[in-house]
């Protein structure tokens, strides 16, 4: 069975409350000169330095890097979590100073509210939005329908795989039709064929929406195979190094992952994320 | 689909579930009815059994042991270090019961002893959770709140009772407020401890679904902190009895503690029996109220435990 059929069957089960709105030419991700510094016990830490970056309305962006390069630093200033210490981060020229319903996040893992069965969860931002509890639950119905859980609707999150759980995250970041959807290493905690399951999904939901995606990872494949462009960041202080336009045909299936094209951005990739790692394993020696 | 001989689930259900389903099944935790070893069933197949009886046989016999043994001792007048002498045995003591429970004054010792705990729990359990989702939310509050816990948390409910005396207007009034004191400790220290234990990134969730401070606190601070003020409450309970006896014992007319210490100036000793017997029984009743009242809210909790 096709997948897109599934997210078609989804429009015609409800076809009142389900839009999929594209995200209509907003999503542009601007940021300028972006330092964050944190202070710490043995004094300031700057996990972002002299950052610049632009994404435009329905890109999909990753941020690849050894971990603790500062690239979720990095997101969470996207999200409204983090303030910048010095430079901007703009949504469509606006100034972010906090989070918001605009912004879906989601997170490695256990973010779903365990005391909410699934729909309760996938409904809470557009009960929170103001919508009446009827059509929340509408709107939760919708979206698990499009991830493909709604026999779960109302089972408890702490019942469910990795990968479910994942699954209820992105429909429950989705529910509120947000412009951006960032994504803090949402895949990392999975094993490997649920992951790259979830990997094909996951482009096949935001072929439905086209908002724009900024991607947390550390992997590689993962990065090439989903991306329009990568972002790689340096070890600690966190610089963006290189951006890498990915030029590979979609809709991308996983025979893409063996094509010369794809092992040729992945050497790319690869030669640039192993020598920041062994930066990074330099700078842990001298500390240590 | 009655006759499938292959192990795959039919095709109508492959359709039926989503393009993640078919592969991702086999990830799932499996449903506990379908796939679980003939050894596990067993025990399973137990658990359907409304209550484990023959714990509770267990149970039972280790009370009837007792009192066996009690029952020996006051017959043959045991006296080594402690002495049975003066204690009535299970059969006196049981004969008084029947008489008691037939007796007028009985219940009313019992509902004095009911409407105290009622008022003094209730306003621990209101006052208790507050305080304690203000100190576990606001530094402010907690620096504010927290030495006077510190300080007071530590006096038993026996050294209230002359301060208790002179400063409430009626006797009633001074039990009412020991018992509460005793209950509210419990309460805000386990408050305080589930609302700082809210996970941060439960918190950051749901500020990006623009959830308010109010819809933060409503919709995680508080079910996040529940089992923990479960667990006071329940502690708060059991405290809050014990507190109670004490006031009554020294001050009051009525209730199961007055009853147990007249009985003892009186020498009415089966009586004393009887009182703690009722103290320890209206006690955990209490408690087990306290939970089974509580456990819908925890539901979350132990169907996630199940599987």
């Amino acid at each position: 069975m096709m997948p897109s059929q599934l997210t078609r069957a989804a429009v015609v089960e409800h076809p009142h409350s389900f839009r999929p709105r594209s995200a209509g030419g907003k999503g542009r991700i601007s940021v300028r000169d972006l330092d964050i510094v944190f202070a710490t016990g043995s004094g300031p830490q700057r996990a972002v330095a002299s950052a610049s970056l632009e994404i435009q309305p329905g890109e999909f962006v990753s941020l690849l890097g050894p971990s603790g390069c500062g690239k979720s630093t990095l997101m969470n200033s996207v999200a409204g979590f983090v303030k910048p210490t010095r430079g901007e981060v703009l949504l469509d020229g606006h100034s972010i100073v906090k989070p918001g319903p605009d912004r879906g996040m989601v997170f490695q893992q256990h973010s779903l509210f365990p005391w909410k069965t699934v729909k309760q969860n996938v409904a809470f931002g557009p009960l929170m939005a103001g919508a009446g509890a009827r059509e929340a639950e509408s709107v939760a119905n919708t979206f698990l329908a499009l991830v493909g859980l709604s026999r779960y609707a109302n089972a408890f999150p702490t019942t469910l795989s990795g990968g479910m759980q994942q699954r209820v995250g992105i429909a429950r970041a989705l529910a509120n039709y947000p412009s951006v959807l960032l994504m803090d290493e949402p895949f990392g905690a999975l094993d490997a064929q649920t992951r790259s399951m979830m990997q094909e999904n996951l482009l096949e939901i935001w072929g439905e929406f086209k908002n724009t995606v900024l991607f947390v990872t550390h992997d590689i494949d993962e990065a090439v195979f989903l991306s329009d462009r990568i972002v790689v960041m340096s070890a600690s202080p966190g610089r963006i190094i290189a951006d890498i336009p990915v030029r590979l045909p979609r809709p991308r299936t996983q025979e893409l992952l063996t094509t010369p094209e794809f092992m040729a951005l992945k050497r790319e990739c690869l030669a640039l994320i192993r020598e920041q790692t062994l930066r990074a394993f330099e700078q842990q020696n001298q500390a240590g | 689909m009655s006759l499938n001989p292959s192990p795959r689930p039919p095709l109508s259900e492959a359709v039926a579930s989503g393009p993640f389903e078919s592969v991702e099944r086999s990830a799932a935790k499996p449903a506990p009815a379908e796939a679980q070893p003939a050894v596990d069933g067993a025990v399973g197949y137990r658990r359907l059994l409304p209550v484990d009886w023959d714990r509770y046989l267990v149970r039972i016999g280790a009370l009837l042991v007792a009192a066996l043994g009690w029952h020996l001792a006051s017959t043959y007048g045991f006296d080594f270090f402690v002495r049975f002498d003066n204690v009535p045995g299970p059969l006196v003591v049981g004969a008084e019961f029947l008489a008691q429970a037939s007796s007028q004054e009985f219940y009313v010792h019992i509902f004095h002893s009911m409407q105290r705990i009622a008022m003094a729990y209730g306003l621990a359990v209101v006052l208790g959770v507050t305080l304690g989702v203000l100190m576990g939310r606001s530094r402010f509050a907690e620096d504010l709140i927290l030495p006077y816990i510190e300080i007071l948390r530590p006096i038993p409910a026996v050294a209230w009772i002359p301060l208790a005396i002179l400063m409430m207007p009626t006797e009633q009034a001074s039990i009412v407020f020991i018992t509460f004191l005793g209950a509210l400790f419990p309460i805000v220290i386990n408050t305080v401890h589930g609302v700082e234990q809210t996970p941060k990134v439960l918190v950051r969730a749901a500020r990006s679904l623009g959830a308010s401070n109010a819809a933060i606190l409503w919709h995680v601070v508080l079910p996040g902190a529940l089992p923990s003020i479960v667990a006071g409450l329940a502690i708060g309970m059991g405290v809050a009895w014990f507190s109670l006896l004490a006031g009554e014992i020294i001050s009051g007319q009525y209730g199961i503690g007055y009853f147990t210490w007249s009985a003892y100036t009186l020498v009415e000793y089966p009586k004393i029996i009887i009182g703690m017997l009722v103290i320890g029984g209206l006690g955990s009743l209490c408690t087990l109220l306290v939970r089974k009242a509580c456990s819908p809210l925890l539901r979350w909790q132990t169907e996630g435990a199940k599987s």
